[in-house]
């Protein structure tokens, strides 16, 4: 299992592993906001936790299809199934790199552009703790869509829409305790919520993915 | 016993490609399987392998024994041949590529990046995978694509060792291996399945 998250680490940091690529859509979003929005730093400060979140959740969105479909294309797949590895410890492996290649360095990059939003330094820990929490929850449910779309060709149209509805939640809370958080309430409730969804979801769809790899591979 | 398949039937796509196959293989032996393109020589290696359910019929082997290769060499391109060949001896719990490297001749290709190889050098590499398992049973579809005939001749020769140390072999093949009277000829055409279309197929649902 370590060794498959090393190599997939590996792979994502050589030439053309698309890591960046999420990052530096992330960044892009949340600069071009600022301009079309205008100089209003108010206003700015306001819609800065759902403009973060919803960044975030395309930026993520963006690089779900590679998660199997490299490793669908040229048999890596078959042979970790037939390999002694179970097919749900390699799940839990691609998601982690997921997260790690996509999800952490957007929680890194969050504080820069939060003062491009215009928001107060002390704020911009809400901000953070969302996204740490929120995350992970992003990476493993895609990993689930990614399994699900694994042996189609182009599948990145059926993967958003599969995915979408099930990156509300945590949508909603994520960016609930950072808004709360920004304007000064309590933000306990929606915090713990955020974190039940990550980790319901880390503890069911690595099963529900391994089982629909299993019918992909047939 | 290594393998011992009974009266097994496989399906590809809702159509009944196989019935009735009746395999047994010892230690030490190994098959080659003989038949047109769309037999179903792949299907039944990949069932073998339990990537895909069978329909009836019984096979017996342990899959932890199994080592399945097939078309794709499962290889990164974007890594070098060790990188490559370290990961799967990790996967598999074998120290030492080095020996397998040398068998394979690959020693010179190790820290050369998989992308930059021939097709032929890239088919070495995948099958290099088989020295690292570790595993008795090897499946091999095709393993002869876009070898030259001294990389075909070497294979020969390592599956022949394999089946010295009571290794055991099922090949898919239309080329000649070498490896005379240690190989069963199994020609699938035989087995070819008389109904088509399954009646109780929900493939297109999966």
């Amino acid at each position: 299992m370590i060794a498959l998250i090393i190599r997939d680490l590996r792979i994502s940091v050589r030439a053309g592993g698309g890591f960046g690529l999420s990052l530096a859509f992330f960044f892009i979003i949340v600069i071009f906001f600022p301009f079309a929005i205008g100089p209003d730093l108010d206003l700015l400060s306001k819609v800065a936790p759902g403009t973060l979140w919803v960044g975030a959740l395309l930026a993520c969105l963006l690089s779900l299809e590679r998660i199997f479909a490299l490793d669908f294309e040229d048999g890596t797949l078959d042979l970790l199934v037939t390999s002694s590895l179970p097919l749900e410890s390699v799940v839990i492996s691609k998601a982690l790199v997921h997260w790690l290649t996509t999800g952490l360095p957007l929680v890194l990059i969050t504080p820069f552009l939060g003062i491009l939003l215009g928001l107060q330094n002390s704020n911009i820990i809400f901000l953070i703790i969302s996204l740490i929490f929120g995350t992970p929850a992003l990476s493993i449910i895609g990993t689930f869509g990614a399994a699900l779309t694994a042996g189609m060709k182009r599948g990145g149209l059926l993967l958003s829409i599969l995915v979408l509805p099930l990156y509300i939640p945590t949508l909603i809370f994520g960016a609930e305790a950072a808004r709360r958080g920004i304007q000064g309430f309590e933000t306990q409730n929606s915090i713990l919520l955020l974190l039940g969804v990550s980790l319901l979801s880390w503890a069911i769809l690595p099963f529900a993915a391994a089982s629909v790899l299993r019918i992909n591979l047939r | 016993m290594a393998i011992s398949i009974e009266s097994l039937s496989v399906s590809r796509g809702g159509v009944n490609l196989l019935q009735g196959v009746d395999i047994e293989l010892k230690n030490g032996q190994a098959g080659i399987l003989r038949g047109p393109n769309g037999v179903g020589k792949t299907t039944l290696l990949r069932a073998l392998a339990g990537l895909q359910p069978v329909e009836t019929g019984t096979i017996k082997c342990s899959l932890d024994d199994i080592c399945y290769s097939g078309h794709a060499d499962g290889v990164k391109p974007t890594l070098t041949v060790q990188e490559n060949l370290e990961f799967w001896a990790n996967i598999f719990g074998s120290p030492s590529i080095s020996e397998v490297a040398e068998k394979f001749m690959i020693t010179d290709l190790l820290n050369s990046k998989v992308g930059n190889l021939s097709a032929g050098q890239k088919r070495r590499v995948g099958l290099a995978r088989l020295g690292l398992t570790g595993r008795q049973i090897w499946l091999l579809d095709e393993p002869t694509v876009s070898l030259d005939e001294t990389s075909v001749k070497i294979l020969g020769n390592i599956i022949k060792d394999h089946l010295l140390e009571d290794g055991c072999a099922l090949i898919a093949t239309h080329i000649d291996l070498g490896l005379e009277n240690k190989a069963q000829i199994i020609d699938l055409s035989k087995y070819k399945a008389t109904s088509g279309k399954l009646s109780n197929s929900n493939e297109a649902f999966l």
